[in-house]
């Protein structure tokens, strides 16, 4: 074999090799990547009450309502098949409103309520001009933030 | 004509800088036309998004520098595999020489990414996959040109630095798909997926012109790079020989 082809093969081989053990590294990492737990993974995996992770998924419709304090805002975060009621004092991003995806941050309270300390908002891939967009949403082919917004669409 | 003989033939060093003269103006100009009109078709023309407003337009900057600067990671990883199995000085040069570009094309999509973050998701920077893997590749630039730089012997260090070059782009898939392998706060792809561009026409067509101008720009930053570092090892070689009272 000339020695150039042996090297070409152990390239070849070399970078198989690595990458198949990055690819076990980050499956065996896989819990630990994620940004956030949707509600239906909190509803399996039992987080203690006061330990810190987020939480992400829709701003359920109809459910936003602020406290006459001003400050407070309260709020159910859902994937459509499980939500979990929030509570967030402070500012919140131009892009929230019902229907939107966020990421919130905090800890659940031993009232079940998650105690969020930081709010982000969660934008879609889909990009269009306003004209665009209200004529889908005339025509019916809108298939609204939910739709295009949920969790499988993540 | 195999793959052997093409590569032989582009690594005759003269011969290369005669066809990157040749390649040279037509590029420079492809570059500033259309990235000019590439800004002008993104700043002025291109619609606001409906829910982004015009904070959209940072998008004409920040995803063909992201795009480029991983497309260089591919050139560099690339050009190490050729340097390490036909030992090809000049894929070395390539990779060395591109090294720096990647670097501030990943600095720039994490700048803009970062000022696009804050009025749409508010906030700077998160510790998410997409965001996180980015940063790595910038890291990975960096160590990449510290090496080079580490190491005296070019022969040696073009070595080394193939290696990490190799080692490192296992990074790439998973920049590509962290937005879908994981919960990210960064969203899924617009452009390069499986059904087609999410983005409206009027918002896309700025974005490719753009991306098309990079990489013109790209190709000038290389190529002038690598015509400076040829020349720089012609110049010391002869000082070498000089020296050795070879030649006067």
């Amino acid at each position: 074999m000339k020695p150039k082809r042996r090297r070409l093969i152990f390239v070849i081989v070399a970078v198989t090799v690595l990458g198949a053990a990055a690819t076990l590294v980050l499956t065996a990492f896989d819990e630990n990547l994620v940004f956030f737990l949707t509600p239906s993974e909190l509803a399996i995996r039992d987080v203690d009450p006061g330990r810190r992770f987020r939480l992400g998924g829709l701003v359920e419709e109809g459910s936003v309502e602020k406290v006459d304090d001003g400050i407070e805002t309260r709020f159910r975060v859902t994937d459509l098949s499980a939500a979990v009621p929030v509570r967030y004092r402070g500012l919140l991003p131009d892009l929230f409103r019902e229907g939107q995806g966020v990421v919130t941050e905090g800890a659940m309270g031993l009232d079940g309520v998650f105690v969020a300390s930081n709010v982000l908002a969660k934008h879609d891939e889909n990009y269009m001009p306003a004209e665009v967009a209200e004529a889908l949403k005339k025509s019916g082919k809108w298939q609204g933030d939910k739709g295009r917004n949920a969790p499988d669409n993540w | 004509m195999t793959l052997s003989t093409f590569i032989h033939g582009l690594a005759n060093p003269t011969r290369f800088l005669r066809l990157s003269d040749a390649i040279l103006p037509w590029a420079a100009g492809l570059a500033i036309a259309l990235i000019g009109a590439g800004l002008y078709l993104g700043l002025v023309v291109a619609p606001a998004d409906y829910q982004q407003g015009d904070t959209v337009r940072i998008m004409f900057v920040h995803v063909p520098a992201a795009w480029m600067a991983m497309f260089t990671y591919v050139v560099i990883a690339g050009a190490s595999v050729v340097g390490l199995v036909w030992k090809q000085p000049l894929a070395e040069i390539a990779a060395k020489s591109a090294a720096p570009i990647g670097a501030a094309f990943t600095l720039i999509a994490l700048v803009t990414g970062s000022l696009w973050g804050k009025p749409m998701w508010g906030t700077w920077w998160v510790w998410d996959a997409r965001l996180t893997s980015m940063l790595i590749l910038l890291f990975l630039y960096i160590g990449y040109m510290a090496l080079w730089q580490t190491i005296d012997d070019p022969v040696r260090g073009a070595k080394a630095a193939a290696i990490l070059a190799l080692v490192g782009s296992v990074n790439l898939p998973i920049i590509k798909f962290s937005v879908d392998w994981w919960n990210t706060l960064h969203q899924p792809a617009s452009v390069v997926r499986m059904d087609g561009p999410a983005i409206h026409a009027s918002i896309l067509i700025p974005l490719l012109v753009m991306a098309a101008g990079f990489t013109a720009y790209f190709v000038v930053v290389l190529l002038w790079r690598i015509k400076a570092e040829v020349l720089a090892r012609r110049i010391h070689s002869v000082r070498l020989m000089q020296a050795q009272g070879i030649i006067s």
